[in-house]
């Protein structure tokens, strides 16, 4: 996982609530083989009507997503915030999330910020008024969000996931992390539990000598 | 020192133990890890952003299952066929490249052994007692049959396994289901399982890994073993596991993965410790006695909705619980009966024999014995899908491919079939079917597609009579009447 440690840009001014993860990818995206290119299935249904925000030149490609309450609330897939990352959001600043995608978020790099609903509220004025011109930054170093002019607003991560979003560590890093451990354990099955370990060719299997 | 006594659960999570943090999760250490087409895509492409490998393709193997149709592969040139879904097409190649990027053991769809995941790990011998298994795929569960403590995971965590192997868990509470008596005439392995849930509910196992225990699991083959572990996640169980026995040893000696020499004598010392100790303490105990179960079926669409084949379709108001009753309306809603019909009354239009439950060779024997000298109902479409290629070569030398397709039956490729809707396998919307797989939720067999769950056996009685039939009626006591 990419280190995150500020995200600075535009940001679409959306602000909807209760955003569900069809809404985010539509299930007909799931009988996919990447993680890559799902942000193209991305907000599908929103981006099919004329003059939405994720299509405004005044916005599009912003690495920051400003929602409404309970953004990703339904299902559990982790397609959402593939989809997302692909289409190059790094921050979804918004009152609440869901606890599954909120999961989902960090474990893909991108940020879930909560602000209480007025500064959601200042932050899609700031980025109107501005017609897209002006950066917000979210710092993770400070833990605040601010804008050019004199906006600060500060939030709040749980520190072991703020610390991985930093360092870039993701789940499987961390357990790589615990390298001597897993190898230590290995070691005592080859000597406890030689059956374990199979061959190292690949081409043990099989053409079926087998029984049933 | 005295130490007290453990549960076959305690002493195998104990031996896969990496490292415990002070929350009570530990670092599990994973023995075996299956790979299908459909849960591992991203999971490879994960490794390829982040330039990790796998750690150990020797302790992994792949199969494809879930999308592959069931109708020949090759032509009579012997030439691939094309696969007419294209997803299900581009999955499939992912796979195979996945495989050979990563140098993971690759059963392909071509080779004789290729079958359902959870058919092939045991019968390669790649499933072995007291190793702990995972898989994407729920049902991963099965493998608890031979002891191992098996549990399915999702993407994420099959990456994780896949670049680490291990996972980060937690301890799960342990529930004993001990199954004592005598199993009556015309009942089998699927009849207990559904017995088992019907009894518990199905999320009386949340949070619980079972271990069942008694005579009757004790004198069943591995094949019923398999059939009744491979349930337990419809009982909301994480995992469902039988002490490894002779019966066991027997099973798995002398296949292609399986110990050899000293590393088998070795191997079977230590499988012999895993079982229960006695007096081992379980957070709950259920006793099911086995002379009270008779065939069974499910009614509605919940794997709980359990009745006997000589019951009437229950109604919705004798049930305690209020949103029971509401789930009945919906679900007698759903499958189309109404409440005091006699299930033996229900006509079915569709059969499937099948799945990772009942596609084992002793499941075709069962279902055979019922088929033999009888013909598939006029208006029923009836279809035996073998689990794995080398369930279909054996069928095929004992004659029974010979029985089932003589009587009407479509005798097919192996793979997942008509267990979920991903391959070309469907139940059309409003059509009935009796199945041997192991979920009859809505939509699991297609759109609108009406399951009921029951054992070999009973769908081919459902089949030759062309409705939900008691298969006791169409058998002797020493066999086929
Ligand atoms: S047969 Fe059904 S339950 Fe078994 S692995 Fe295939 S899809 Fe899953």
């Amino acid at each position: 996982m990419q280190a995150v440690r500020q995200v600075s840009g535009r940001a679409y001014p959306w602000g909807a609530k209760n955003i569900d993860t069809d809404v985010i990818i539509p299930a007909h995206w799931l009988k996919t083989i990447t993680r890559a290119g799902l942000g193209r299935g991305a907000f599908e249904t929103v981006r099919a009507q004329p003059g939405n925000v994720f299509d405004d030149p005044a916005y599009a490609g912003s690495p920051i997503l400003i929602a409404g309450d309970n953004f990703g609330c339904g299902s559990s897939r982790e397609h959402a915030a593939w989809a997302l990352g692909d289409l190059g959001i790094r921050a979804v600043i918004a009152p609440s999330f869901s606890d599954i995608f909120s999961g989902n978020a960090f474990k893909n790099g991108i940020i879930p910020v909560v602000l209480p609903q007025d500064a959601i509220d200042r932050l899609i004025e700031v980025v109107k008024a501005s017609g897209g011109t002006e950066a917000i930054t979210v710092d993770l170093e400070t833990m605040t969000v601010t804008t050019p002019f004199q906006d600060r607003f500060v939030f709040a991560l749980d520190p072991f996931r703020r610390q991985c979003l930093m360092e870039g560590l993701d789940e499987i890093g961390l357990t790589l992390a615990r390298d001597t451990a897993i190898s230590k354990f290995e070691a005592m099955l080859d000597e406890h539990r030689p059956w374990i370990a199979g061959e190292t060719d690949a081409s043990i299997a099989v053409e079926g000598a087998g029984r049933t | 020192m005295a130490s007290r006594p453990f549960t076959l659960y305690e002493k195998v999570w104990a031996a896969h133990v990496v490292e415990r943090r002070d929350d009570g999760t530990c670092l599990i250490y994973i023995d075996r890890h299956l790979v299908h087409e459909v849960t591992s895509p991203q999971a490879f492409e994960g490794l390829r952003v982040a330039g990790r490998r796998v750690r150990r393709p020797d302790l992994t193997l792949a199969v494809p299952d879930h999308n592959l149709p069931t109708t020949a592969r090759v032509d009579a040139a012997g030439d691939e066929l094309p696969i007419a879904d294209p997803d299900s097409a581009t999955q499939l190649a992912a796979l195979r490249r996945n495989v050979a990027e990563f140098g993971v053991p690759y059963i392909d769809a071509l080779a004789a052994a290729q079958g359902i995941v959870h058919v092939v790990g045991p019968e390669q011998g790649f499933t072995l007692p007291g190793t702990t298994v995972v898989c994407g795929d729920s049902h991963t569960s099965a493998h608890g049959a031979l002891g191992a403590l098996a549990f399915g995971i999702g993407t994420s965590e099959v990456e994780h396994v896949l670049a680490t192997q291990t996972l980060l868990l937690s301890p799960s509470k342990t529930m004993e289901v001990r199954v004592e008596g005598k199993l009556g005439f015309g009942v089998g392995p699927k009849d207990v399982i559904l017995a088992i849930i019907g009894r518990i509910g199905a999320a009386g196992g949340t949070g619980y890994v079972i271990e069942y225990t008694g005579n009757v699991i004790r004198e069943m083959s591995i094949e019923g073993r398999l059939t009744v572990a491979n349930m337990s996640i419809e009982a909301g169980a994480r995992a469902g596991m039988i002490a490894p026995d002779d019966t066991t040893f027997a099973y798995i000696k002398g296949r292609p993965m399986a110990p050899t020499g000293a590393d088998w004598d070795k191997a079977v010392a230590w499988w012999r410790s895993l079982a229960s100790d006695p007096g081992a303490v379980y957070d709950r105990t259920v006793v099911i006695d086995a002379n009270e179960i008779a065939p069974a079926l499910t009614w509605g669409t919940s794997p709980e909705d359990v009745v006997s084949i000589t019951d009437t379709v229950p109604a919705p108001d004798s049930f305690a619980d209020a949103s029971k009753r509401e789930a009945a309306r919906k679900s007698l809603d759903y499958m189309g009966l109404t409440p005091g019909t006699r299930l033996q009354d229900v006509p079915v239009q569709h059969v499937f024999i099948g799945s990772c439950t009942n596609s084992r060779i002793e499941d075709l024997r069962a279902a055979a014995a019922v088929a033999q000298g009888r013909r598939v109902a006029d208006g029923v479409r009836a279809m035996v899908v073998p689990g794995s290629g080398l369930v279909k070569r054996q069928a095929e030398a004992e004659g029974l491919d010979r029985i089932f397709t003589g009587a009407g039956f479509e005798w097919r490729e192996p793979g997942c079939s008509m267990c979920l809707a991903m391959n070309p396998d469907k139940v059309p919307p409003g059509e009935r079917c009796a199945s041997t797989s192991n979920r009859n939720f809505v939509g699991r067999q297609g759109p609108g597609a009406r399951t009921h769950l029951l054992s070999p056996a009973m769908a081919a009685a459902a089949a030759v009579t062309g409705r939900l039939a008691d298969v006791r009626e169409l058998m002797t006591e020493t066999g086929n009447a």
